[in-house]
């Protein structure tokens, strides 16, 4: 589903990935860990298209296509979804207006028709029980005035909603308690299935006690150092990112 | 510049000579002597060149060019095709002017206690002015040696609106004010087809303790050049209460110029949203008074521009006694090659101690050819006081323009949802639903001829 090969990239002017490979097939979970600026979410933000951030060197193919040239709306047309680590507050812009909107943008690019109002508060209301999303953070600008939790829900909600094939997680845990953090990944965890690929991208290993991954990837200094099952986990937790910069180190001297 | 002051000096007695030969200072009685004295005084003042700081970013010239002459109405009240206009019914009393000239035919009274409304054309019918009546301010909150908008519209007003809003009642419903420009004189002179212009006047008494909802509405019949000049006076005595919606929606050929004060007694409360949706130059002139301990006033402007239109809004906001509060907040939206002005002053006096303003001006520019000119101005005189200001120009924010992108709009929706957010923040704090569903829907169709700069004439 996407395959990334020896990708370097910048953010603004700094070089910041500096030859990433990764494989994620449908079904699989993945999460990437690792310090802060090791380049996770410069990597999250490349593959939704985010403006200044650009790739230098090497591919990211999603389902066989070269992503390159596709503006951020095609990529999410065509499933992927990045929910963001800072979702960005909207004013003047209805939550409810503009996740029907989006939700159509997607149906259309499927060939499916409209929903009408009534069809997608239907839709919309099963969604957020599953995150025990406020009904009136719906009628309100989007992410104004919204909790950290209750931003990163709406996230999920969004997440839900589309129904992308590649669901991207960039460090959705943080600033989220122990309860906002249950409810997140209760709604990702409901997207599993065996067509669909998940990437979370986490500092902290607590986040994958709830969304359990195939596989873990540790990235430092811009490259995947270290690559293993979810007990890779449990070790980073144990030993810090030291040892693992070390060993990465060493590898290529 | 002398082509300039002589092109004045034959719009001056063009408008004299017009005067006269309308025999508008005839008939004597008290209007018709204030209207003598406004003729003289804009033959004096002619129209304000843009050596007046009040000017220097709105150039007048196209307007005293063109020869106007007042407007006298459709001529036949049955040609008033009322469906076709599609006016919001807002179910409470409606009062139609066409070219300035109550259209009773066209309006729907009632007999709501709250409410006593007269036709200036009816009430200057009486040699003299009641001591004491809502008549007696007509005339002296915008004075005719203001400007020479102000003088012109004194010296040509024959009729208007004259409201009362009763001691201690409050409007059964919204009051609803239409100004509708036809764009011509219903006879040409000499068979040339001669700019038409209107004189829209309107003066409000809030009475003490009193309450309502007003909704002045200007449109256009016919897309030709035309003039509004309008003049409004509002007075809201001891713990009146008053909300406006200003609606100017007339054609992109209309130069409206509207001069508006307010003055605002104890413990008073006035929200105003004026909502400028263009026109080839579009001004208003904007004082409110607060004149007594516990006023306070809101007003929220929102201005669009396009093509090569100019919207220009001048606030003053005189705190001249303790304790009152006001809070402004005008946002314009400028596409094409068009013009935003906002000048906003705040003034404490110094002995307007507790003081509480704030004033926001923000821009959104929609093409590189748009400009703005913004100068919130705060003077302050008194010590113990809490005020602030602020202003910004620019585009859409490219992080929300992503994100919404990265959900699967469009960029042109995303845009276009932005645009629309950053009006709403305007239009979503009209308190009453029915009222703020219309101005959402009406500023909502103009602002989609704004997002595609390439497909506006």
């Amino acid at each position: 589903m996407l395959e990334i090969k020896d990708l370097h990239a910048n953010a603004g002017d700094t070089p910041i990935l500096k030859g990433v490979n990764l494989h994620i097939r449908p079904g699989e979970v993945h999460a990437i860990m690792g310090p802060n600026g090791s380049g996770k979410s410069t990597l999250a933000n490349l593959i939704a298209g985010r403006p200044g951030f650009e790739k230098t060197r090497g591919t990211i193919l999603y389902q066989g296509k070269d992503l390159e040239d596709m503006a951020p709306e095609i990529r999410a047309r065509e499933g992927i979804f990045v929910a963001f680590q800072y979702p960005v507050e909207i004013p003047g812009v209805k939550n409810n207006y503009f996740l029907k909107a989006s939700v159509n943008a997607m149906r259309v690019h499927r060939g499916e028709s409209e929903l009408d109002a009534m069809d997608f508060l239907a839709v919309c209301k099963e969604k957020m029980a599953l995150v025990e999303m406020p009904q009136d953070l719906m009628g309100r600008s989007i992410n104004e005035g919204f909790s950290g939790g209750e931003k990163k829900r709406n996230e999920i909600l969004q997440m839900l909603l589309l129904e992308p094939k590649l669901c991207i997680l960039d460090e959705t845990d943080s600033g989220l308690d122990i309860d906002a953090m249950r409810l997140v990944s209760k709604g990702v965890n409901s997207l599993r299935s065996p067509d669909r690929a998940l990437l979370v991208i986490t500092h902290y290993q607590r986040l994958l006690d709830y969304i359990v991954p195939d596989f873990i990837h540790v990235m430092s200094e811009g490259r995947i150092v270290k690559s293993g099952g979810k007990e890779l986990a449990l070790e980073l937790e144990d030993k810090g990112y030291g040892w693992i910069e070390q060993e990465g180190g060493s590898a290529t001297p | 510049m002398s082509d300039r002051s002589l092109q004045d000096d034959a719009a001056r007695a063009h408008y004299v000579a017009t005067f006269a030969s309308l025999g508008r200072g005839d008939g004597g009685g008290w209007l018709g002597s204030l209207r003598q004295e406004a003729i003289e005084r804009f033959a004096e003042l002619g129209f304000p060149s843009r050596r007046l700081e009040e000017w220097r970013y709105t150039n007048v010239a196209p307007i005293a060019k063109l020869a106007f002459i007042p407007a006298s109405g459709t001529g036949d009240p049955g040609a008033l095709d009322m469906e076709a206009l599609a006016l919001p019914d807002f179910g409470g009393t409606r009062l139609v002017f066409v070219d300035g000239l109550f259209a009773e035919h066209a309006s729907r009274l009632s007999d709501d206690p709250a409410l006593e409304f007269q036709s200036l054309a009816q009430s200057s019918s009486q040699a003299d002015r009641v001591q004491g009546s809502s008549l007696a301010h007509y005339g002296t909150l915008v004075e005719a040696k203001d400007d020479g908008f102000a003088a012109l519209n004194t010296a040509f007003a024959t009729d208007g609106a004259v409201l009362t809003l009763t001691r201690g009642r409050a409007l059964a419903g919204p009051l609803q004010i239409v100004f509708i420009s036809s764009g011509g004189p219903a006879a040409p002179a000499d068979g040339e087809n001669q700019p038409g212009a209107s004189f829209p006047r309107v003066l409000i008494v809030a009475e003490p303790g009193s309450e309502g909802v007003i909704v002045q509405d200007h449109i256009s019949l016919a897309a030709g050049t035309s003039l509004s000049c309008a003049v409004s006076e509002i007075v809201l005595e001891e713990d009146a209460s008053l909300k406006m919606i200003l609606m100017q929606r007339e054609s992109d050929a209309t130069y409206h110029i509207a001069r508006q004060r307010v003055r605002q007694q104890r413990n008073s409360r006035f929200s105003l949203h004026s909502l400028n949706l263009g026109g080839a130059i579009l001004r208003n002139e904007l004082d409110v008074v607060l004149a007594d301990e516990g006023a306070a006033c809101e007003l929220d402007g929102l201005y669009l521009g396009r093509d090569r239109q100019l919207v220009d809004n001048h606030t003053l906001v005189d705190h001249a006694m303790p304790r009152c509060q006001s809070r402004q907040l005008y946002k314009g939206i400028l596409a094409d090659r068009s013009r935003g002005v906002f000048r906003g002053r705040v003034i404490v006096r110094p002995n307007a101690q507790h003081t509480a303003a704030e004033q926001q001006n923000r821009n959104l520019l929609l093409s590189r050819g748009a400009e703005v000119d913004t100068k919130p101005q705060l003077e302050i005189y008194a010590d113990d006081v809490k005020c602030n200001h602020g202003s910004s120009i620019g585009q859409l924010d490219e992080e929300a323009l992503f994100f919404l992108r990265s959900r699967g709009l469009d960029e042109s929706v995303a845009r276009a949802l932005l645009t629309t957010g950053f009006a709403a923040q305007i239009t979503e704090s009209i308190g009453s639903e029915s009222i703020r569903d219309w101005a959402t829907a009406v500023v909502g169709a103009r602002l989609e001829t704004l997002f595609n700069p390439g497909e506006s004439p």
